[in-house]
């Protein structure tokens, strides 16, 4: 990443993983926005590696210090936190990351078939990155989705009731730099720095693209308004009464 | 015979509706009168309502909502926090999630009543990281809610006020336990704290915070309505109300129902259209993979708090998870404790090396290369483990194995020997056909 030795022209001491000033203006301004939404600053720390994701595609040095300055802590400190959690990447990760779930229930209805598949077509394990920059492949742990499985997600979108010929239609639609839509999301999946912004909490207004729920969703909505059940009726408005048990026992 | 049970939809009324997710759909749909209803209300009176209802959480503990609000000190006029948990990441559990995809002002409105019952002018979502359409839908929902006057200063005329802060995490499990969800909130690695004190003496910032589960805070809304003896008029004497039922695997219409606390998984697999055809149930799962597994002794066990602990469970998340006869239960036990120990926090030993040695022992027995000892030593490590943990995240690691041995001990004798891949080949449990790329005993994707 261009941020991690950029020589200065005046020869200046530019420290390993600075920001040059533009950059570090627009991320200060940012992060600003970030923290006024807590009471306390250091609640900022997530949201702010999540912010440095999205300017590096990981969290890098220069972010590391960048939050270590903005919320007076320690690089030590922001090291610790950002080693704890899986979202964030310590390597620049491709443009999407795909992640396979191999808990348990996804695995045993094709999650591992999906996984073998996607693993010897990409040509990359775990955690690995193919060589063009587009896919970090990625086991990932239950995404809550499993009345959906087997179930892929790419940069966090739900992609459900995959297939091993689905899966591999996904990626190389990824890779050859088309659009590509969720079953349950945006109208198509973001770059892997756009998704960190808005999970830094800055909108990319597309909440209102995809549906809101799919068919596994609505299958008991569907079901008790076809069968005609319905839940107690509420009881007109300033009345106590009691109204019928739906289960007694 | 008892009536058959049938689904009430509350929550999920609404959720195939044309762009169910705008404040517009929801109001058309009623939203937003509990709200009017708890602020004609004294706050202490909307707590009561809540106690009455007998509402428990819907997080897993199933501890009394009411109650946790009222544990809170008396105000001292310094801030009061609630923080409401949608971190949820409990295998099986699906249920908060597509609630917040189709309904997320539900769980605002929720959010507005409860901060105005317990006294609090900031309130936290902390959702998952790993869901970002979600993320999208709840910022967008309290933009939403701010902008018509449900959120901000003076809140519908009332003189109450209250931001509401939607964070997203970054991939930790253990987050969805309180006390570290709390740590992470507040910036730092997400390890569980001691207790005492509770969060509702010392939580957020080490001020009163109450937190609960999406779901518990999304039926608060309708409690106010409704009335409390709507609600109790639902489910069982000590399980009261609705609650989202969530069927998983191998069934042949999974998804969401919604019915009273007490149903059986019969009646509800009888409204999914049973196991897969040509199959049979096997194990299942009440609550998640941190709940004892149930076998089809157990399809008339009434799903409420009370019957699911007797017959030696937990309702947890009611996580249904379903799996047929063709399902190898090493293999997903195995799967599960290697979850654990990717999410253990590292925090206590039992849990950090415990997890890693069950894991060990269960990878050799998917292998067919047990030893005549490894079934005793994985009971040994498991009451090494319950109860000695810092916090639930051990004790659940415990469940699916002490489980699964109680019910299919002579799986475990068979790790002795043969791989589970040869006893329960893959492609037979899968939804699609495929041929296993690897060798015996080699399942793919089992994290380093």
């Amino acid at each position: 990443m261009s941020v991690e030795s950029t020589p200065s022209a005046e020869g200046a001491a530019v420290r390993r993983g600075a920001y040059d000033e533009a950059t570090r203006a627009r991320l200060d301004a940012d992060a600003a926005q970030v923290v006024a939404r807590y009471p306390e600053a250091r609640s900022a720390l997530l949201p702010l590696l999540h912010l440095v994701q999205s300017e590096d595609g990981y969290v890098s040095p220069a972010g590391i210090a960048f939050c270590a300055q903005m919320l007076n802590l320690s690089t030590a400190e922001v090291s610790a936190v950002a080693t704890f959690y899986t979202q964030y990447k310590r390597r620049p990760n491709g443009e999407y990351t795909v992640g396979v779930c191999t808990n348990t229930l996804c695995a045993v209805i094709g999650g591992d078939a999906i996984w073998e598949e996607l693993s010897d077509h990409l040509g990359v394990g775990h955690d690995e990155t193919t060589a063009d920059g587009a896919i970090t492949l990625e086991r990932v742990e239950c995404n809550a989705a499993c009345d959906y499985a087997p179930v892929v997600m790419v940069n966090w979108e739900f992609f459900d009731n995959q297939t091993p010929a689905s899966a591999v239609e996904t990626v190389d639609r990824l890779r050859s730099g088309e659009a590509v839509a969720p079953t349950r999301g945006a109208a198509s999946v973001c770059s892997f720095k756009a998704m960190s912004r808005v999970l830094a909490g800055f909108s990319d207004g597309r909440a209102d693209e995809g549906v809101g729920a799919g068919e596994a969703t609505t299958r008991g909505t569907v079901l008790a308004r076809e069968r005609g059940w319905t839940a107690p009726p509420f009881p007109a408005a300033g009345t106590t009464q009691q109204s019928d048990q739906v289960k007694g026992s | 015979m008892t009536e058959a049970t049938t689904l009430t939809p509350v929550l999920t009324k609404h959720w195939d509706a044309e762009r169910s997710w705008t404040l517009a759909t929801y109001l058309q749909n009623g939203g937003y009168r509990g709200l009017r209803a708890a602020l004609a209300m004294a706050p202490a009176d909307v707590v009561t309502a809540v106690k009455d209802s007998g509402l428990r959480g819907r997080g897993g503990a199933g501890f009394p909502t009411g109650m946790k609000w009222g544990f809170l000190p008396a105000p001292d006029g310094g801030p009061r926090y609630l923080v409401i948990n949608a971190d949820e990441s409990e295998p099986g559990t699906c249920k908060d999630i597509p609630l917040m995809l189709a309904s997320p002002q539900e769980l605002i409105e929720g959010a507005i009543i409860t901060s105005y019952a317990i006294g609090c002018d900031h309130a936290f979502i902390y959702v998952r990281g790993e869901v970002l359409h979600v993320y999208r839908r709840l910022l967008n929902a309290v933009a939403e809610a701010k902008a018509a006057g449900y959120v901000g200063e003076n809140i519908l005329g009332s003189g109450f006020d209250l931001e509401i802060t939607v964070h997203a995490g970054a991939g930790a499990y253990i987050c969805g336990e309180e006390t570290a969800l709390l740590d992470s909130l507040e910036g730092r690695r997400g390890q569980p704290r001691l207790k005492p004190p509770f969060p509702a003496v010392a939580g957020l910032y080490a001020r009163p915070t109450v937190v609960n589960n999406v779901e518990s805070i999304a039926s608060v809304p309708a409690i106010l309505e409704a009335g409390a003896d709507w609600f109790k008029s639902m489910g069982t004497e000590r399980s009261t109300g609705h609650g989202l039922f969530s069927l998983s695997g191998h069934v042949a219409r999974p998804g969401q129902y919604e019915a009273p606390l007490g149903i059986t998984l019969r009646e509800l697999l009888d409204m999914a259209g049973g196991v897969r055809e040509g199959r049979e149930l096997k194990f299942w799962t009440p609550g998640g993979s941190s709940t004892p597994l149930f076998t089809a002794e157990h399809l008339d066990v009434p799903l409420d708090y009370e019957s699911v602990g007797k017959a030696g469970s937990m309702l947890g998340t009611r996580a249904l998870q379903i799996f047929d006869e063709t399902t190898s239960v090493v293999r997903a036990v195995a799967r599960w404790i290697a979850f654990y120990k990717h999410e253990s926090c590292g925090k206590c030993t039992p849990c950090r090396e415990g997890t890693f040695w069950l894991d060990q022992i269960l990878q050799r027995l998917v292998a067919g290369k047990g030893t005549s000892e490894d079934i005793d030593t994985l009971l040994d490590l498991c009451d090494n483990i319950l109860g000695r943990a810092f916090c639930a995240l051990g004790d659940g690691a415990t469940s699916p194995v002490t489980s699964a041995i109680q019910y299919f001990r002579d799986e475990f004798e068979a790790g002795t020997h043969t791989p589970a891949d040869v006893l329960f080949p893959p492609e037979r449990s899968s939804l699609f056909t495929y041929t296993p790329r690897r060798g015996a005993g080699q399942f793919a994707g089992v994290h380093a």
